[in-house]
C-alpha cells in the first residue's frame, strides 16, 4: 500500500514511524519481569522457587478469577468514560440472593423452606438479574438522569451493601446444594473467567455494540452526531458490567459454599486497579479485554509473592496503591503522546 | 465627536497610548497574524474591524497577554511591555472584556468583581460590607443599578455583560478591550454602555473595541484599522470613511481561486423548511433545496448557521416549524433519523464533534454505516466493510499510510476527507457541509470542492455553510444571508458578491414585515 503514496506524503509520515510494542505485550513482560523478581527474592530470602509450585499459582489464579470477572465489565465502563464503584457491593447482593435460593432441603433455618433444592440454573439466573438490575439502574441514572458515573455508582455501592445486609439481617446464607456449589469447585471459577474474557474480547473488537463502546468513550458528542444513541448504549455497558459483578457473586458464593454481606470487599478497587494497570484509559476510548487479563494476574502475583515472601498485608496494600497510582501515571503520560500527535 | 484629522495618526511615540509594531504570530499551520501596527490614541474610541478570522481576537488576545508573539512588540505609553499572561497585561493596565462570559455563577455580583482583590479586614478575613461599598461606588460611578449582594446566576445574560464591563472598568486600567460587547445588549443596554465608554473616553483612556455592527462602529468610534486574513490592512478616522469603504477593505480579495463550479441540471424540491424556530437562537426560517443544488449559507460566526444545520440533523430539535422531505412533513428527533431520511451533517468542528481523534482512520470511517448495514447477527461484516473503507479512501484521496493509523496523525484535509467518507458511506440524499474546508492546505480545498461538484451531478441536494465569502460565491447556487438567527435576504449566484453579501449579514432586517 506504501508504494503508491507521493513523496510528500512520506516526510509528514516517516517521523511517526517509530517502532511500537503493543501495550498487552509491554504490560505482559512487566508481569513476567514481576515474576522472575519474586522468583530471585525467593531463593534469596526463602530458598524456595516461587513459581515451581503448581499448587500456588493454581490458587493465585483462582483468586484473581472472581475479581478478573468484575474487571472485564468495569473496563468496558471505563472505556465509555465512567467508572464502577459499585461491583463488590453487586457481588455481596447478588451472592446473598443467588445463596439464598441455593439452599438444601435438609437446612431447617432455610431463607426460603418453600424454595429448596432447587436445579442450579434458578439460583444462576437470579444473580445474573439482579446485577443486571443494579447496572441498570447505575445506567439509567447516568444516562437519564445525567448523574456523574463517579456519584451514581458510589450510590450503589452503599446501597446494594445495605440490601446484602438487610436481605438476611446480617445472617449468612449456608448449606447450600452440591449441584450449586459445583459452578465454584475445581478450576472452574478460572474457567469461567476465561470464557467470559474471551467473549468480551470478541464482542468489543468485532460487533457494533464494541465499536460504540470505543467510539463513545473517545467522543461522545462526535457519537450523538454519527447517529449513535449514546444513552442507551451506556445503560447497556452499564448492566453488562453489573451483569458480570452478579456472575462474580454466583461464583464467589458457589466457591465459599455460603453468601455473606460482607464478601467482595473493595473487589471495585481491585478490578479498576486491573483494568487500570491493563492499560484501560481512564479518560476513555482506549482499553483491551487482553491487557484486563493481564492487569488482573499483576496484582495476583504481586499479592501471592508477598504472602510467599512472608510480608506483612499492610505493606502489601502499600505497594499495591503505589502500583495503581504509578499505572495511571503512566496512562497520563500516553494520553499526553495522544494529543500532542494530534 | 472626535474631530481630529487623519493627520494625528502619524507616528509619534508620545502620542499614543497603545502601540502594537510588527507583530507576528503563528501557530502549527497557519500564520495568525503577520506584520500587524495598531495605534491607539488616548481619549478614543478604536474600532477594530474584520471577516471572521481576520486575526482581530488573535491581536487581543497578544494585547491582553494570553498569547506572547513570535516577533513585534507591544508598547504602552510608549514603553515596551513584556508580558507573560493576562495577570502581568492587568497589573501594567490592560483590561479585556471577553466575548465569552467569565464569571462565577454561585457568587455574589461583588465577589465577582473583585476576585483576587477581595478588600480584608485586620483579620486577614474577606471584608464582605466594604467589598458591597466598593460595588456601590463603582455601580454609582456606572449608572448601574443592580444589588451587589445578588447571585450572579440569576442575572440574564444582558445583566453578566454589564457586570463584566464594570469588572474591567474597576481596574482603572489605561486601556480597555472590547470584544463585541453588544452581542448579548438590548438597545437600551447598548445606549447604557456607550454612555459608560463616553465617560471613560472623557478620561482620557483608550478604548479597543472589536464589532460587526456598522451602525455602532459610526456612533462610537473615534478612529477604526481594518484587519484581513491576519494583515493589517487601513487605519482611519471613523470621519474620513464610508461603510461601503470598509467592507471594500474587509473583503478585500477578488475571487482568483477557480471553483469547479459547473452547471448542472437543477431537480424537484427534496428538502423544504418552514418558519422554523429555535428559541433565542434563530426564528422563522424559510428555504428550500432542490436535487443537484448547492445552497450556500453565509452570515457571520454567531448568526444561527450551525444551528440551523444541527436543528435539521436532529442534534437540537426545533420549538416550531416545520421541515419536509419530498413533499412530506418529518419530525426529526435524533441524529439517526435524520440519518434514516437521507440527512448527512459534516459538523463544523472538527475535533469537538466531528473526529475520535484516539481511534484510527477506519474505525473512524465506518462508524456512521455500522446501524444500518453491515451486521449480521451482531457482528460486523469487518471484511466488506474494509473493502467499501478502502474504496472510499481512494476516491476521496485520503493520504495515510494505513487504515489503522491513528487520525489524530492525519493532516486536517485528510482528517477532513475521511469525516466526508463518513458520510459518503451513508449515501445521503441531503448532505450538510458546515465549513468543509475550514483549516485545510489550498490542495485538499479544491479536491473537496471537486467532490461537492461530483456529488451534485448525482442529484444529491447540498447546504454548504462557509465563513470564507469565495467559497460560497464560488459553489453555491443560490445563497441564503443570516443576521442574529435571522434571515436577512436570498441571493442568485448572479447577483451575488461580496459586498452584496457583506451588507446583508452586518445588517438587521429591514423592518418592511414585522416590527416589535
Amino acid at each position: 500500500m506504501n508504494k503508491t503514496m507521493e513523496p510528500t506524503d512520506h516526510l509528514e509520515v516517516v517521523k511517526k514511524r517509530k517502532k511500537k510494542i503493543p501495550t498487552e505485550v509491554s504490560i505482559f513482560l512487566v508481569l513476567v519481569g514481576i515474576a522472575i523478581l519474586f522468583e530471585i527474592l525467593g531463593w534469596i530470602v526463602r530458598g524456595d522457587s516461587f513459581l515451581m509450585n503448581p499448587q500456588r499459582l493454581l490458587i493465585m489464579i483462582l483468586q484473581m478469577s472472581i475479581i478478573g470477572i468484575i474487571a472485564i465489565g468495569v473496563t468496558q465502563v471505563i472505556i465509555t468514560g465512567g467508572i464502577d464503584l459499585s461491583s463488590g457491593s453487586v457481588l455481596a447482593l447478588t451472592a446473598m440472593v443467588t445463596a439464598s435460593l441455593a439452599q438444601q432441603s435438609e437446612y431447617a433455618r432455610a431463607v426460603y423452606p418453600a424454595l429448596t433444592n432447587m436445579p442450579w440454573v434458578i439460583p444462576l439466573a437470579a444473580g445474573l438479574i439482579v446485577g443486571a438490575l443494579a447496572g441498570l439502574i447505575n445506567g439509567a441514572l447516568i444516562a437519564f438522569a445525567v448523574i456523574p458515573p463517579f456519584i451514581a455508582t458510589l450510590g450503589m455501592m452503599v446501597s446494594a451493601r445495605g440490601v446484602a445486609r438487610a436481605y438476611t439481617d446480617g445472617q449468612p446464607v449456608s448449606m447450600l446444594t452440591d449441584q450449586f456449589t459445583w459452578i465454584g469447585s475445581g478450576a472452574n471459577p478460572v474457567i469461567i473467567f476465561l470464557a467470559v474474557a474471551v467473549l468480551f474480547h470478541i464482542a468489543l473488537k468485532y460487533t457494533r455494540y464494541g465499536k460504540y463502546t470505543y467510539a463513545i468513550g473517545a467522543n461522545p458528542q462526535a457519537a450523538r452526531v454519527s447517529g449513535i444513541n449514546v444513552r442507551r448504549h451506556l445503560i447497556m455497558v452499564y448492566a453488562i458490567a453489573g451483569l458480570l459483578a452478579g456472575l462474580a457473586g454466583v461464583v464467589a458464593s458457589a466457591r465459599a459454599g455460603t453468601g455473606q454481606a460482607g464478601m467482595g470487599l473493595m473487589y471495585e478497587l481491585d478490578a479498576i486497579a486491573a483494568a487500570v494497570i491493563g492499560g484501560t484509559s481512564l479518560a476513555g476510548g482506549v482499553g483491551r479485554i487482553a491487557g484486563t487479563v493481564i492487569g488482573a494476574l499483576i496484582l495476583g502475583v504481586m499479592l501471592s509473592g508477598f504472602t510467599f515472601l512472608g510480608v506483612d498485608a499492610y505493606y502489601q496494600d502499600i505497594v499495591k496503591g503505589a502500583i495503581i497510582v504509578a499505572a495511571v501515571v503512566v496512562d497520563q503520560y500516553r494520553q499526553r503522546r495522544r494529543l500532542k500527535a494530534a | 465627536m472626535a474631530t481630529m484629522t487623519a493627520g494625528a495618526l502619524a507616528p509619534n511615540t508620545a502620542e499614543f497610548i497603545l502601540e502594537v509594531a510588527d507583530v507576528r504570530k503563528a501557530f502549527p499551520g497557519v500564520v495568525a497574524l503577520d506584520n500587524v501596527q495598531l495605534r491607539v490614541r488616548p481619549g478614543t474610541v478604536h474600532a477594530l474591524m474584520g471577516e471572521n478570522g481576520a486575526g482581530k481576537s488573535t491581536l487581543m488576545k497578544i494585547i491582553a497577554g494570553v498569547y506572547i508573539p513570535d516577533q513585534g512588540e507591544v508598547r504602552l505609553n510608549g514603553l515596551p511591555l513584556e508580558l507573560h499572561g493576562p495577570l502581568d497585561a492587568l497589573q501594567a493596565g490592560i483590561a479585556m472584556i471577553h466575548q465569552e462570559l467569565n464569571l462565577m455563577p454561585f457568587m455574589s455580583i461583588a465577589e465577582n468583581i473583585w476576585i483576587r482583590r477581595e478588600p480584608l479586614n485586620v483579620f486577614g478575613m474577606v471584608d464582605h460590607g466594604r467589598m458591597f461599598k466598593m460595588t456601590e461606588a463603582l455601580f454609582e460611578r456606572l449608572g448601574i443599578d443592580m444589588d451587589p449582594e445578588m447571585e450572579v446566576r440569576k442575572l440574564t445574560v444582558a445583566g453578566r455583560q454589564m457586570i463584566e464591563i464594570a469588572k474591567a472598568v474597576s481596574f482603572d486600567s489605561e486601556v480597555l478591550i472590547m470584544d463585541e460587547p453588544t452581542s448579548s445588549l438590548a438597545d437600551r443596554e447598548v445606549e447604557h454602555l456607550f454612555r459608560i465608554i463616553n465617560d471613560l473616553r472623557a478620561q482620557g483612556k483608550g478604548i479597543i473595541y472589536i464589532t460587526h455592527k456598522m451602525d455602532e462602529v459610526f456612533e462610537i468610534a473615534d478612529d477604526i484599522s481594518i484587519f484581513r486574513d491576519g494583515q493589517f490592512i487601513h487605519s482611519a478616522a471613523a470621519s474620513d470613511i464610508t461603510s461601503s469603504e470598509i467592507i471594500k477593505l474587509m473583503v478585500g480579495r477578488e475571487v482568483t481561486q477557480m471553483f469547479p463550479k459547473e452547471e448542472v441540471p437543477i431537480g424537484d424540491v427534496v428538502l423544504s423548511v418552514e418558519n422554523l424556530c429555535l428559541d433565542s437562537v434563530f426564528e422563522n426560517i424559510s428555504f428550500e433545496v432542490r436535487a443537484g443544488e448547492i445552497l450556500g449559507f453565509a452570515g457571520l460566526v454567531g448568526s444561527g448557521r450551525t444551528n440551523i444545520a444541527e436543528t435539521l440533523f436532529g442534534v437540537t430539535p426545533p420549538t416550531s416549524g416545520s421541515i419536509s422531505i419530498d413533499g412530506k412533513k418529518e419530525i426529526i428527533s435524533s441524529p439517526h433519523q435524520a440519518m434514516l431520511r437521507g440527512l448527512a451533517l459534516l459538523t463544523e468542528d472538527r475535533k469537538e464533534t466531528g473526529l475520535f481523534l484516539g481511534l484510527s482512520v477506519i474505525e473512524n470511517m465506518e462508524l456512521a454505516v455500522l446501524r444500518d448495514g453491515y451486521t449480521r447477527a451482531t457482528f460486523v461484516e469487518q471484511n466488506r466493510l474494509d473493502q467499501e473503507c478502502d474504496s472510499m479512501k481512494e476516491q476521496l484521496n485520503v493520504k495515510t499510510p494505513s487504515m489503522e493509523e491513528r487520525i489524530g496523525n492525519l493532516s486536517g484535509g485528510n482528517q477532513q476527507k475521511v469525516l466526508i467518507g463518513r458520510w459518503l458511506m451513508t449515501n445521503p440524499r441531503i448532505l450538510i457541509l458546515d465549513e468543509p474546508t475550514r483549516g485545510i492546505d489550498v490542495g485538499a480545498k479544491a479536491e473537496i470542492h471537486k467532490l461537492i461538484t461530483k456529488l451534485v451531478k448525482r442529484g444529491v441536494a447540498v447546504i454548504m455553510i462557509s465563513s470564507e465569502l469565495p467559497e460560497v460565491l464560488g459553489m453555491s447556487d443560490r445563497i441564503m444571508v443570516m443576521h442574529e438567527g435571522k434571515v436577512t435576504g436570498f441571493l442568485d449566484r448572479s447577483e451575488a458578491n461580496q459586498v452584496n453579501i457583506m451588507q446583508l449579514a452586518s445588517s438587521p432586517v429591514k423592518p418592511t414585515v414585522i416590527e416589535d
